[in-house]
């Protein structure tokens, strides 16, 4: 099997896989980062939102082969270490302060997705651009509601970070 | 998924003479492609990557033309000051295609050599009269798309760039399906130095050119000279969504709201 080699949430690692191996299954079944889930498999849900050198992408739909030399962020990488433990990134704290999820199962592509569209849209977000851009993420709990509310919220944080 | 092959050429030689076998498969972003995969839709000996070949990726202006790169992704062309000074349009077009995860990844040419029927840029390809460069010979926008995921691209041709010449006015009107994002009608209106051009996706197999309204336009280009015209149902898509009659319905209505955005 061929091999890969990428930088995940900046730790060099490599595996090797099958030309059909998918993003989401080299994160998760390789490196036990399961954080990223898979939701419908079909590109539609965004669970398993990461980034790929700073883009959004829906790790269920690009090759683990594709990502050779890339860099990745999951979920797991988000959060900062420190001597008292870990400090959870602004975007996730606004979700867990404003209860942006029910069961949680979205939750980690939710917060990617948001990440990415601050990076893109910048800090001030109105209900709309974020209703609007959070159309690759489905939550079947929730109604967006306190989704919305976590995302406008964290990214007001992170421009404070 | 079966399993593949997979190879990422450094160079577009390289990368026309892996495809030069019928049953390798270039692979853009694969938003389309690894999906039908995964369906199991259809069976490759090779996937043949073409994300790292910089030379077809990018946006440039040469004069009264736009060159926008067959491997830059809609989010690219979306954000790109370049085509939201020259070309609006096509920026709106490419900020409406699926969601935002989908267009850090989808590219131009994977959209055209795809050929979807309810895909939007072969509406615009088609409406700007645009030119194909394919690593063969240059393809006019209204030859390239031939009928349901058919193109006229041959074995071993891979798209290098389209050339969109800068129209004086242009818009598109989408009626999207909710769920997918896709045209369920799409219509592209120019007006250009060779006359008033209107492009239609989702509608029908293939992007066609609603003549009709070309020449109502042509005329004089404005909503109202659109009063009386219709199309035709006949041959056209019918699904859950939509009826082949709505649809006929929505390409009318459709072409008025692009030339209203146009004016």
């Amino acid at each position: 099997m061929p091999a890969v080699s990428m930088t995940v949430n900046g730790k060099s690692v490599t595996g090797n896989v099958e030309g059909r191996t998918l993003l989401v299954q080299f994160l998760r079944e390789h490196l036990q980062l399961t954080g990223t889930h898979v939701g419908c498999d079909t590109s539609q849900c965004g669970c398993c939102t990461v980034h790929l050198n700073g883009n959004g992408v829906k790790s269920c739909t690009v090759l683990a082969l594709a990502c050779e030399g890339a860099s990745v962020t999951t979920i797991e990488g988000l959060a900062v270490s420190g001597t008292e433990g870990d400090k959870l990134h602004p975007m996730q704290e606004a979700f867990r302060e404003h209860h942006g999820l029910q069961c949680g199962y979205c939750t980690p592509g939710m917060i990617m997705s948001a990440v990415d569209m601050v990076n893109r849209k910048g800090f001030d977000l109105d209900e709309k651009t974020v209703r609007k851009q959070l159309e690759g993420n489905i939550c079947r709990c929730t109604g967006y509601h306190n989704i919305v509310l976590a995302v406008q919220a964290g990214a007001r944080a992170m421009k404070n970070a | 998924m079966y399993d593949f092959d997979y190879h990422r050429p450094a160079s577009l030689t390289e990368a026309a003479t892996l495809l030069a076998r019928d049953d390798n498969k270039p692979l853009a972003g694969g938003m389309s492609l690894i999906p039908s995969l995964k369906l199991r839709l259809n069976r490759y000996a090779a996937l043949v990557d073409l994300g790292a070949l910089q030379e077809i990726k990018g946006i440039r202006r040469e004069g009264a033309v736009l060159v926008i790169g067959a491997m830059t992704p809609h989010a690219v062309v979306a954000a790109s000051d370049e085509v939201r000074k020259t070309l609006p349009a096509l920026a709106d077009l490419a900020e409406g295609i699926g969601d935002p995860l989908v267009r850090n990844r989808g590219t131009l040419g994977g959209s055209m050599a795809n050929a979807d029927p309810a895909a939007d840029y072969p509406a615009a390809v088609v409406g700007l009269g645009a030119t194909v460069i394919t690593n063969q010979r240059s393809i006019a926008g209204d030859d390239f798309f031939k009928g349901v995921f058919e193109t006229a691209l041959q074995a071993g041709e891979i798209i290098q760039e389209v050339r969109f010449s800068l129209p004086q006015k242009a818009a598109y009107a989408k009626y999207r399906q909710t769920a997918s994002r896709f045209a369920i009608v799409g219509v592209f209106v120019a007006q250009t130095a060779g006359g008033v051009r209107v492009a239609v996706t989702g509608a029908a197999p293939s992007v066609f050119r609603f003549s009709a309204a070309e020449a109502a336009l042509g005329k004089r280009f404005d909503a109202a000279a659109l009063e009386g015209i219709t199309l035709n149902a006949d041959h056209l898509n019918a699904d859950i969504h939509a009826s082949a009659e709505y649809r006929a319905h929505c390409v009318v209505e459709m072409t008025r709201r692009a030339v209203l955005a146009a004016l």
